[in-house]
């Protein structure tokens, strides 16, 4: 018996949090899981209208759930991608404050 | 108040209270602990939602995989020694300001510009529903066939990529 | 284009020839003379026969006149102004009176062209520029030309336009030598005197063209017969037009006939070569103004004060210029003021009414005054060879020492040749001074005969020509006008007097200067037509004897101005003034004569005379006179009108500081300094600086930082959505 907007609310205020950490921490893997808590707030946000669709029209309704299946697949892949990127520039600078990352200096 | 709404407060306390813990945190090991509980809270919302397969699944790639792929770069990294001037003073509070904002304009957009507010019950599953993961898994393979092959070339260059990106250079080698 | 009035039989159409036989002679001169390399004398030929071709044409139109008794025959030309109520025309009149000055302007003329081909001669080699021979005869044949045009004018205005090339002819004539003084030094002599002549000739113009005016304006032409027929018409309504109109003609021939006021420019053209003294200001050009009056007699008797007026002006004249001729010490000086004299004479003759006697005495005048002029130039010419000589001998003889002459002989005559004038001492050598002449009698024997005919003419003796024509006006002025005879038989005494000095001076005593001991006669081409005008001088009284049945030249001028008074012989006024005459000559000889002058002594009436003969030798200062009054204070004014106002007002001033200075200030400081630099330029470079200060701040945006990057997505984010929500 939860309206969905509280769903909604949740997965509003997990965003903004994770949209917060982005800009604050300048730890590039704290930077990346903070994306990756952005991601999950929006599959939240998918599963919780898929289920309200669902239960409006009475029949299953998958669509919610494949999405966020496909949006984890994704996660991964760039997560995978990301980490090796990270790797790689701590190779070369031996330190990986995001701050000292502005050669696009202009 | 039902049973449902007091676990749905319960749990949406948790997982804030993680969430702020993980940005908040100076440990990066703590923060990928305290993103691993957020993972697991929201599991347990999508089983609230109906949604079984998905909420398995989260907790199976987001927090058994990605996490441990995040733990394992951060031991690798020696994330601890972060400890430099902060660039950008004005940043933080900027940003705190943006965030509370927009907590303030998706609030309103949610409760007082929406059309209709739709409840949500959790299903009546039993424990032996294969039918809704069967009906899923063809949903699948029928609708959605060509996003799932592309998925599938879309990991397969992931991992190209993160092998290429990760690869060594040795001396006298190409 | 032929226009003949009435005409039976003649040589009318003959008419233009008058003017375009002088004008092909010089159009030939001109054009071929230096491509075909034409010698001097056949450039001279040319020009005397183009002027005897006049000759020829005037004998012929006389002639048709006479046949025709006398009818006025004009003979239009071209069409020249028709405007309105005014027509000219180029007509030729042919009457007595015109052909009278045809024959004689022609036939002296002719007469002095072959004159002029060996003192020209001469003249070039003496002034070491043989190059300008031609131009001499190209201007003699011009003059010819304009002289035509003026007598033969049939309209007032066609005679102006002749008035006035013979007064340009003037004008190059007399500044010939134009870079030099009479003395061959270098100078403005020259050429201010031909500028003299030619500005104080425009006063007089200046004189006839308001008489022109008026004329045109109240008689409503400029034609003779219809001006003549209106004359008297206006002379009842308005006289005081016919006056004006008189009196500025006056004005117009004192200027062109050298009277009083306007003689000034006179003696200084003797400046020019004699031939041109001859001609132009003795026997032709100087008449003009005479002619004017004749022709213009209808109009003079309308008037009778303007009549005396113009009488007293030529008696006047003619006894002051005589008294200034009596000081002089140039030979042609005292011709020209001889000149001067005699036109006094004509014109108070026909300003008196006596146009036949004015007339007659123009004609011998012309025979006599050329003579005396060309004789006159002999008598340098003769000087100078004598100078030529006399440098020759003392360079043959400076030869024999060693010095500066050691060369061979050849070679100094050559070199006293170019340096003849300076090897005597550096002085410089006036073969014109009677001074340094003397006794000229001996060595240059025909030009002395030649001379003494032509005194003796002048003076008045019988029965050479100019006693008859003397005579004639002697006995109208004794007749109508008694304080013009005596002012003329003054006149008529001291005429003898400065001949007869002139006589005993040039050509009795010894010689006063090696020049003269050395002199020597003058070739035939020079003293032939000397004899032709002595013979004229000597039988030209035949022209108008006072004896019934002789009034030859009366009768014929009766046809043009109507019946004239034949005046016959009175005794008792033609024996005062032989008396005259003959007692002035005898003085000077007492003078002169008797004690000829040795050189450097003074005149011997300067100590007698005293103040009275310091006057005379200096002209009275007229000339000092004049300019003090008038030049003086013209050129101070034009100076002071050059240099104060218009180079320190106009230019300094008003162009250069006000102008100048605004626009100067306009530019540098208003539009420069406030307007470009502290306006456009400011505004320009704050444009400039604007931008680098906007682009300096908007830079910062791009500072490396990823974290601020995905902060401004963020706060888009914000925007979008409040602006979403807000809509």
């Amino acid at each position: 018996m939860i309206p969905v907007d509280y769903y909604i609310i949740l997965s509003a205020v997990l965003f903004t949090i994770g949209a917060l950490g982005v800009l604050i921490r300048r730890n590039p893997l704290i930077i990346f899981m903070s994306i990756e808590l952005m991601l999950n707030a929006g599959n939240l946000a998918f599963v919780a209208f898929g289920r309200s669709y669902e239960i409006a029209g009475g029949e299953p309704f998958y669509t919610g759930q494949i999405f966020v299946f496909f949006v984890i697949a994704v996660a991964a892949a760039e997560v995978a991608v990301g980490l090796a990127l990270i790797v790689e520039i701590f190779k070369t600078k031996k330190n990986i404050n995001i701050d000292e990352m502005n050669s696009l200096k202009g | 108040m039902t049973i449902d709404l007091i676990l749905f407060l319960i749990l949406s306390l948790v997982a804030i209270a993680a969430a702020l813990g993980m940005i908040s945190s100076r440990n990066a090991v703590y923060s990928a602990l305290f993103l691993v509980l957020n993972f697991v809270t929201v599991a347990v919302f999508y089983l609230m939602l109906g949604a079984p397969f998905i909420a398995m699944s989260q907790i199976t790639v987001y927090a058994g995989a990605i996490m441990v792929l995040f733990l394992f770069v951060i031991m690798l990294l020696g994330a601890e020694n972060i400890a430099s001037v902060n660039a950008l003073p004005w940043q933080r509070p900027l940003a705190i300001t943006l965030a509370v904002i927009l907590i303030v304009e998706s609030t309103y957009l949610v409760f007082v510009r929406s059309a209709s507010s739709a409840i949500i019950t959790a299903p009546e599953a039993a424990l032996n529903d294969m039918e809704s993961l069967q009906n899923m898994a063809l949903a699948l393979f029928e609708k959605f066939l060509l996003p799932f092959e592309v998925t599938s070339v879309l990991l397969l260059v992931a991992m190209v990529g993160a092998i290429v990106i990760a690869k060594q250079e040795k001396a006298g080698q190409k | 284009m032929y226009l003949s009035e009435t005409i039976s039989s003649g040589f009318f159409f003959l008419a233009p020839w008058l003017v375009f036989a002088p004008l092909t002679g010089l159009l030939i001169n001109l054009i071929f003379s230096k491509p075909f390399k034409f010698s001097e004398n056949m450039v001279g030929t040319v020009a005397s026969l183009a002027s005897g071709a006049a000759f020829v044409v005037s004998v012929l139109l006389a002639y048709s006149v006479s046949i025709n008794h006398g009818e006025v025959v004009r003979w239009r030309l071209a069409e020249w102004i028709h405007i309105g109520t005014l027509n000219l025309d180029w007509t030729f009149r042919m009457d007595s009176l015109s052909t009278t000055m045809m024959l004689v302007v022609s036939g002296v003329g002719t007469l002095i062209h072959i004159y002029a081909i060996g003192y020209m001669h001469e003249d070039v080699r003496f002034k070491h520029d043989e190059g300008r021979f031609n131009r001499f005869f190209i201007f003699l044949n011009l003059f010819i030309a304009a002289m035509m045009i003026l007598v033969s004018g049939d309209s007032y205005m066609m005679l102006f336009v002749g008035w006035e090339g013979v007064g340009l002819c003037s004008f190059l004539l007399i500044g010939f030598w134009y870079e030099m003084d009479t003395l061959g030094r270098p100078s403005w002599a020259n050429s201010n005197a031909a500028k003299k002549a030619f500005i104080v000739n425009r006063v007089g113009d200046f004189g006839f063209l308001i008489a022109g005016f008026l004329m045109f304006w109240h008689l409503g032409s400029f034609q003779f017969d219809e001006v003549f027929k209106a004359a008297p018409a206006v002379a009842e309504s308005a006289p005081w037009v016919i006056v004006a109109i008189t009196l500025f003609m006056l004005i117009g021939v004192a200027g062109k006939s050298a009277q009083i006021p306007l003689y000034i420019w006179l003696p200084d053209a003797m400046a020019g070569p004699t031939p041109v003294s001859a001609l132009i200001h003795a026997a032709t050009m100087v008449t003009a103004g005479v002619y004017l009056v004749t022709r213009s007699a209808s109009i003079y008797t309308l008037v009778p004060q303007a009549q005396y007026i113009v009488a007293m002006v030529g008696a006047v004249t003619a006894l002051f210029a005589a008294t200034i001729a009596v000081g002089q010490y140039d030979i042609k000086k005292v011709l020209a003021y001889s000149t001067i004299s005699q036109l006094g004479f004509m014109v108070a003759a026909v300003g008196m009414g006596a146009y036949t006697a004015g007339m007659f005495h123009l004609i011998t005048h012309a025979f006599f005054k050329a003579l005396l002029f060309l004789s006159a130039g002999s008598v340098i010419l003769g000087m100078e060879r004598g100078h030529h000589h006399a440098a020759h001998a003392h360079a043959a003889r400076d030869e024999k020492p060693k010095g500066k002459h050691a060369l061979s002989k050849v070679e100094g005559k050559k070199e006293v040749k170019n340096h003849g004038h300076e090897e005597h001492g550096d002085e410089v050598f006036d073969p014109g001074d009677m001074r340094n002449m003397g006794g000229l009698r001996k060595t240059m024997p025909v030009t002395f005969w030649l001379y003494m005919i032509g005194t003796l003419a002048l003076a008045g003796i019988a029965p050479f020509a100019g006693f008859w024509s003397k005579d004639e006006i002697l006995l109208d002025a004794n007749l109508h006008f008694t304080s013009i005879y005596w002012i003329l038989s003054a006149a008529a005494f001291l005429t003898a007097f400065y001949m007869g000095r002139q006589i005993w001076m040039v050509f009795f005593g010894r010689p006063r200067h090696e020049a003269a001991a050395h002199a020597e006669e003058s070739p035939k081409v020079m003293t032939v037509p000397l004899m032709v005008l002595a013979a004229l001088s000597v039988l030209g009284g035949a022209l108008n004897l006072p004896f019934e049945g002789f009034h030859n030249l009366g009768h014929w001028l009766g046809y043009t101005l109507g019946e004239v008074e034949s005046l016959p012989l009175d005794l008792k006024v033609a024996g005062i003034s032989t008396v005259l005459a003959l007692a002035a000559i005898f003085i000077s000889w007492l003078i002169y004569g008797r004690n000829p002058l040795k050189a450097g002594q003074p005149d011997p009436l300067k100590k007698p005379l005293g103040f009275i003969f310091t006057g005379m030798e200096n002209k009275w200062f007229v000339d000092e006179a004049y300019f003090a009054v008038i030049i003086n204070p013209f050129k101070k004014t034009s100076q002071f009108l050059a240099d104060v106002i218009d180079w320190r007002f106009w230019h300094d001033f008003v162009h250069d500081t006000v102008i100048l200075g605004t626009y100067n200030w306009l530019s540098e400081v208003a539009l420069n300094q406030y307007a470009d630099q502290k306006g456009i330029d400011a505004f320009a470079n704050w444009l400039g600086a604007a931008t680098q200060s906007v682009s300096a701040a908007l830079r910062k945006v791009q500072n490396g930082f990823v974290r601020s990057y995905a902060l401004s997505v963020m706060l888009g984010v914000v925007l979008i959505l409040g602006y979403l929500i807000f809509k």
